[in-house]
């Protein structure tokens, strides 16, 4: 085996939303330990940013995916229209996917339109564009349980490459019954984190990945570390514990069967 | 951007399995379309299906992932020596520095679709037998693609509708120049499902006669289903006169609507311009464009006001999908190999099923092949959500 290729990236952002976490800054205080966490319910917003037509079609998987791409850009002062952006879900809209099998499943298998243009993996980076007017390019990836740290991966390659900032979205929601048994994700989950290639006033911390085989990191609380096992997209939570305290250190995010993503988190403030 | 060779590739699609049936099917100008006989699907239109999948199950060892999709992958990956080459790239760079960058819409949702005819009466509960992380999970073509070949390197599915397996060009070139590996393999996978079919005719996107791209009465898309790969690696020497290479990759987004692309194709233009710039080439470089071209109105419009704009009217220019159907998430790395063979072959492919070309659209469409020595080709592929991808291939002599 080659020796480990480090990749780096600087966070100017996040944006947080899950079972008891709002938003960042209240999350980012309930991870320290500042505040007491506990299970309840993920909110989703309504999103002001969409052209009333598009918001009506727009399913909660896009609402959640949005909300944390726009707070974290809010946090780094960042404008949408300029920036790429990469979008990583396990299922995708499981609520859209749903109904469409189950119209499929009736005599006529009349389909809604919407439903269907809905159904596209991309369908949260689309309705970005159309939020945002962003123009650059736009990623939507898959690795089932591994989508975050896929997502991370490919982030932080086009940062470095075509050295730019680039806005991460990592995103899962709960699917209805007969798929919930299947895949019991008992959640909504999204984080989002906008990552540059060079320091700025604004820089959280420099992140520096490379591939590994040592374990993941576990979290000490038990109930986030039941969470993280339970949502692909709270894989990221060892990552945003770091990032809450900013401290300096070394951590292994879940990815493939024999791989783990590592990262070495060190604070810029 | 460097220029990465393109080792070694693949397709399989209706014009048949593997390089030489596809070659011979673009040669004699034959279409793999044909009335709709799919599953139970009733709808009056010409699909490019993929004849004999169902009769050939997966091996064993991987019937974890049996579905129709992965059936279709494990096809194309048997055909031209890949999985062989595959190897070979492994064993010179290490299992766990090629990568798998792979493209699908809709993985293995048929699957999905046939169990919920079979949900339990009385609670609902969907089969036994359903393999949500090895069929309906959209990663399900990555992970038996990186299992097929026992790799071992990142592995990841780019779904981001009729763009995800031209997008996987630009993601490998990326993961290569970083350093992350040495090699990747890249491909777009779709198979024939209800969802589609139906969503499309929804839509009123679909064509009931095989579809006419660019044709001034063209009505609309014929579905396909296709497997097709490609082996990119970063050149170790100098490439051998022959060689192809991947020269230059475009990603934008139109930032419009979620169906329909901008009438000025403004998206289109900007991931052209984007490859050109990557590849460090003049428009008047590029020989040949392989066109998103799926034969609805609007899309091909604004392709083509994109298209006369970046590249001029003159530049010879045509879809295969007339001749393979439109295949989705797999039409981006099916056009890929196409260009492939374009190059290798000098054979710049006729637009198929097309009678009279709209001549507003102001684009030079080729209705019958035509023969020259290429040097450099475009492949732009489009997907819903305004994803856009295009891509340069090069020979290197």
């Amino acid at each position: 085996m080659s020796a480990p290729h480090t990749l780096g990236a600087f966070v100017e952002g996040i944006g947080l939303r899950g079972p008891g976490l709002p938003d960042w800054p209240a999350g980012a205080r309930m991870l320290r330990g500042m505040d007491p966490w506990t299970v309840a319910p993920t909110v989703i917003p309504a999103l002001q940013c969409l052209p009333s037509a598009e918001r009506r079609r727009t399913g909660i998987t896009v609402r959640l995916a949005l909300s944390v791409g726009l707070e974290a850009l809010a946090q780094a002062g960042a404008d949408a229209a300029t920036l790429p952006a990469v979008f990583t879900s396990s299922g995708g809209d499981g609520q859209n996917c749903h109904e469409i099998c189950e119209v499929l499943t009736s005599v006529d298998r009349q389909l809604s339109p919407t439903r269907f243009h809905n159904s596209v993996h991309n369908a949260a980076s689309g309705y970005w564009g159309i939020a945002t007017g962003a123009t650059r390019a736009s990623n939507a990836l898959c690795a089932h349980d591994a989508s975050f740290a896929a997502g991370l991966l490919e982030a932080v390659t086009q940062v470095v490459v075509d050295n730019t900032p680039v806005l991460l979205v990592a995103y899962d929601a709960a699917y209805p019954e007969p798929m919930r048994t299947v895949r019991p994700i008992p959640d909504a989950f999204a984080v989002a984190l906008l990552l540059a290639p060079e320091v700025t006033a604004r820089s959280l911390a420099r992140l520096a990945l490379c591939l590994s085989e040592e374990p993941a990191t576990v979290l000490g609380d038990a109930g986030l570390e039941q969470l993280r096992g339970a949502i692909p997209a709270a894989r990221s939570l060892p990552l945003l514990l770091q990032l809450a305290s900013l401290t300096a250190a070394h951590l292994r995010l879940d990815y493939l069967a024999q791989r783990r993503l590592a990262v070495e988190v060190s604070p810029c403030r | 951007m460097s220029s990465l060779l393109l080792s070694h590739f693949t397709a399989t699609s209706a014009l048949g399995r593997g390089l030489a049936a596809t070659l011979s099917a673009l040669e004699a100008g034959r279409t793999g379309l044909a009335p709709c006989r799919f599953e139970t699907v009733t709808l009056d239109t010409c699909v490019g299906e993929v004849a004999g999948l169902d009769t050939l199950p997966l091996p064993p060892t991987l019937a974890e992932f049996e579905c129709r999709n992965n059936r279709l992958a494990f096809l194309g990956l048997s055909q031209d020596g890949f999985s062989a080459a595959v190897e070979n790239s492994a064993a010179r760079w290490g299992r766990d520095r090629v990568a798998v960058f792979v493209g699908t819409s809709t993985s293995g949702i048929l699957e999905t679709e046939l169990a919920y005819r079979r949900r339990d009466p009385l609670s609902g509960a969907l089969p036994g037998d359903f393999r949500y992380a090895g069929a309906h999970n959209t990663f399900s073509l990555a992970a038996f693609v990186q299992r097929a070949l026992r790799l071992q390197g990142p592995a990841v599915v780019i779904s981001s509708a009729c763009s995800s397996s031209a997008k996987v060009f630009a993601s490998a070139r990326r993961a290569i120049t970083a350093g992350i590996v040495d090699a990747a393999v890249v491909g777009g996978v779709d198979s024939l499902c209800l969802t589609t079919l139906y969503g499309f005719h929804s839509l009123q996107l679909v064509a009931r006669a095989p579809c006419r791209p660019f044709d001034r009465e063209r009505d609309g898309i014929s579905i396909g289903e296709a497997a097709a790969f490609a082996l990119l690696e970063r050149p170790r020497t100098a490439p051998a006169a022959d060689a192809l290479l991947l020269l230059g990759t475009g990603e934008s987004s139109d930032a419009h609507h979620m169906s329909s692309p901008p009438p000025d194709g403004r998206g289109a233009r900007a991931a052209m311009l984007q490859a050109l710039a990557a590849a460090a080439l003049q428009p008047a470089a590029i020989d040949y464009i392989n066109l998103h071209g799926t034969g609805t109105p609007s899309n091909d419009e604004a392709e083509a006001r994109a298209v006369a704009s970046v590249l001029g009217p003159e530049l010879p220019a045509s879809s295969t999908k007339g001749a393979t159907g439109h295949t989705l998430g797999a039409a981006g790395a099916l056009e890929a190999v196409i260009c492939a063979l374009a190059l290798r072959h000098g054979l710049l492919p006729g637009g198929i099923n097309t009678r009279a070309v709209d001549p507003g659209l102001g684009v030079h469409y080729l209705l019958g092949n035509r023969r020259a020595k290429l040097r450099r080709v475009m492949s732009n592929s489009f997907g819903f959500g305004g994803s856009n991808c295009s891509l340069i291939f090069g020979r290197h002599g």
